[in-house]
């Protein structure tokens, strides 16, 4: 479809037909997609209220819910807890572990291959509210876990009270990890062993084949991993929700916790929707830097 | 080859997607055409879900429904249930409210939702009907009030109302040294009684318990936050000015209180009472066990304890005590409750509301609301109900009815909702050591005039 009906559409007598063709989905997608992401851009400058006087009556009210939000601190705590979350789970979590499993994994017996990889992507198949639930059994303070340390004799912890970020970026790294090893494996194989081995010869270590031959040949996958795995962490709700309540306190409020609690338990849906482009504003500014400081073409 | 596969695959996938599609537009079709029959049928939403409000769903499939069914046979009575926990139940009420496709045609309300949902036009106004209904005129008269939205109309028919106080173990009481019955005079006696259980009993039984937690929602606000503000000599709210105190020694103290407790260890763990359900652990599980001493609590727990309630414990009336809440230092009248209570409304987007009425006029007679008290363990709001020697008779409500002579109603104004919340969050803050006492009654001001206005604040 691309190339060939670019620039000489007009000559082109398949161009109507594709057109055609590609009506409904563009229509589905004016109506599912386009068309929400307009009202949410309409309703984060009104006052849409879920119950009261204001659930009736929106009023446009400009910037005030991007200035109020600016000044309210809990905003300001969410944007570093989001920022946290983001850094450790996915980028130290998932991004460097999945390397390192995909590495390690490299030219490995398949057999081996397999069986880690089940093991690994168990996690990844798991959907998130029953991850949220097992880990929830697992660290609760009647849990496995605590159980484990009774019967050795150490003193209990109730690991989601004090440590509760520690405790739900492990989870979501537990659950997401499996999906960067899979890129970084795809790419990995994609490296051509002859380049490998010459530099072998040429005395290079094992150390710096990996950095100066295995990653630079990798960095497309990298980025892609890095913009893909940060995009999903940004979005992750369930997990924490679930696990935490985005408390105690503020401990893990990141900011889909923070819109859901002004949007659904504030009842302040136009705030609520003014957070969410601010979080789409993060996304696609993390997704540049990435690209931009990589310098790859996307 | 391989490719070939794949594209089949696709192909595959998208003519069951586009069956799918088909099969979705057809059954939005088929729906509309069966609106005839939803005529005759009117559903029913509230609160359910891990022991929550049993009796209430007892009450109306064994007592209300039947007796409706048998005069209207020709209608079917649907359950419409939300398992959700106490601050979602709001939101969800909210957002089925809003469509007529989801809008049950009877909706428990918390009176305290009840102003809201009506400003925003959730809910239908019932002042034409109560005219041509006697029974409106049983029913008291502060308790109404909970139901007049700001517009001056009713919008709901209270079947409940309550009152909190102090559940306490007198045997756990007894052995901490605590004279029994407890009638704590102060805050100060309140922690001197759970200090001496935290010193004199095993580590394993919790001093005192007060839902403290975003999660545990409007309980957070209502019996902990303002059970103790009420106490003090500065209200939530001026009803003379109309403006919300958001300045006083009351709030101040009130998060100190609240923060000594953690502070000095006389509250649960709080992995337990940040919990969405914390209060089923307390009242279900710790109390019965004989794992907690005091804890501050509404009448409606009672439900829990009986033959066939959620954790039937039939010693309870015997081993527990309700003790009124005291003033901070003793001030007059002494003791301090608040009362909520709930309503049956209808909402606006209901399309079958006649039968609604109907349904609402059989389930609020006196023998229904009376049933309803036996079943439940809350209190009524009928006057003629009050009086009745079975009613009388059910455990604990004499001292439950005894609190209501110093009870306090929540300010039934708008925005009352969102101020709670914050209530909550800061609650949740101050025993998880996130902000300071002091802090917390700075943020209270900062945030309920943002949410307010500057013109509706003052300070005391």
């Amino acid at each position: 479809m691309g190339s060939s009906s670019i620039g000489k559409r007009k000559k082109d007598p398949t161009a109507l037909r594709s057109v055609l063709f590609l009506l409904p989905s563009w229509i589905l997608l004016l109506i599912f997609f386009i068309g929400p992401i307009l009202l949410t851009f309409y309703f984060s400058f009104t006052n849409l209220a879920l119950t009261g006087t204001q659930a009736q009556n929106i009023e446009f009210v400009g910037f005030q819910n991007f200035v109020s939000m600016f000044e309210d601190p809990t905003f300001r705590i969410s944007v570093m807890k989001t920022i946290v979350f983001l850094f450790l789970s996915a980028i130290v979590g998932q991004q460097i572990l999945g390397f390192l499993l995909a590495i390690l994994m490299k030219e490995k017996n398949p057999t081996f291959r397999r069986l880690i990889g089940i093991i690994v992507i168990a996690g990844w198949v798991t959907p998130e509210i029953v991850v949220a639930f097992c880990w929830v059994a697992f660290l609760n303070d009647n849990g496995t876990l605590n159980m484990i340390l009774d019967a050795i004799g150490l003193e209990s912890i109730t690991w989601l009270y004090t440590f509760p970020m520690i405790s739900v970026c492990i989870a979501n790294i537990w659950h997401g990890t499996a999906f960067s090893m899979m890129v970084f494996q795809a790419s990995l194989d994609d490296v051509p062993k002859t380049i490998e081995e010459a530099a072998t010869i040429d005395g290079a270590s094992r150390f710096q084949v990996l950095i100066r031959i295995i990653l630079p040949m990798v960095k497309g996958s990298i980025v892609t991993n890095m913009i893909l795995v940060t995009l999903q962490t940004l979005g992750v709700f369930t997990l924490i929700f679930t696990m935490t309540g985005g408390g105690p306190g503020t401990s893990t409020q990141t900011l889909p916790i923070f819109m859901y609690n002004q949007a659904f338990v504030n009842y302040q849906l136009g705030y609520g929707t003014a957070i969410s482009l601010v979080l789409l504003v993060i996304g696609i500014i993390a997704s540049l830097f990435y690209i931009r400081s990589m310098r790859v073409k996307i | 080859m391989r490719f070939f596969s794949w594209r089949k695959m696709i192909g595959l996938m998208m003519a069951m997607v586009f069956c799918l599609v088909a099969v979705a537009c057809s059954d939005g079709s088929a729906s509309e055409t069966d609106g005839e029959s939803a005529e005759n049928e009117i559903s029913i939403t509230y609160r359910s879900g891990g022991g929550t409000n049993k009796g209430l769903t007892d009450w109306l499939n064994e007592e209300v429904i039947p007796q409706f069914e048998k005069e209207h046979p020709d209608v079917n009575v649907k359950l419409a249930p939300l398992e959700v926990n106490e601050g979602d139940y709001f939101a969800k009420v909210s957002l089925l409210l809003q469509s007529e496709n989801t809008a049950p045609d009877i909706v428990t309300e918390d009176t305290f939702m009840v102003n809201s949902d009506a400003s925003a036009g959730y809910l239908e106004p019932l002042d034409e009907r109560i005219e041509g209904w006697d029974e409106w005129d049983s029913i008291t008269e502060n308790v109404k009030n909970g139901v007049i939205a700001q517009d001056g109309k009713i919008y709901g028919v209270p079947y409940n109302t309550d009152s909190r106080g102090l559940w306490y173990n007198k045997e756990l009481l007894k052995q901490a040294g605590v004279e029994v019955p407890w009638e704590p005079k102060s805050w100060d006696d309140i922690l001197a009684a759970a200090t001496a259980v935290k010193e004199n009993l095993p580590d394993d039984v919790v001093p005192l318990w007060m839902n403290s937690g975003k999660a545990t929602g409007e309980a957070t606000s209502m019996q902990t936050f303002q059970m103790l503000l009420y106490g003090t000599d500065d209200p939530l709210y001026d009803h003379e000015s109309q403006k919300w105190i958001v300045e006083s020694d009351g709030l101040l103290d009130t998060f100190k209180f609240i923060d000594t407790v953690y502070e000095q260890d006389l509250g649960p763990e709080l992995s337990q009472v940040l919990n969405g359900q914390g209060g089923t652990v307390a009242y279900q599980q710790l109390m019965p066990q004989g794992k907690l001493a005091i804890g501050l609590d509404g009448i409606w727990q009672t439900g829990n304890w009986r033959e066939d309630g959620a954790a039937p414990w039939p010693e309870a009336f015997d081993t527990l005590g309700f003790a009124a809440m005291p003033t901070q230092n003793g001030e007059a009248p002494g003791t301090t409750s608040m009362s909520g209570g709930w309503a049956l409304s209808i909402p606006a987007k209901s399309n079958s509301k006649d039968l609604a009425w109907e349904f609402i006029k059989l389930a609020s007679t006196k023998e229904n609301n009376l049933k309803l008290q036996l079943k439940d363990g809350n209190l009524t709001p009928r006057e003629d109900v009050a009086q009745e020697p079975e009613y009388l008779e059910m455990e604990m409500f004499e001292e439950a009815s005894s609190f209501l002579e110093n009870t306090h109603f929540r300010p039934a104004v708008d925005k009352y909702p969102n101020v709670s919340t914050v209530i909550q969050t800061l609650v949740e803050n101050v025993v998880s050591d996130k902000i300071t006492p002091e802090e917390a009654a700075e943020q209270y001001k900062q945030e309920v005039t943002e949410i307010v206005g500057e013109d509706l604040v003052t300070s005391k």
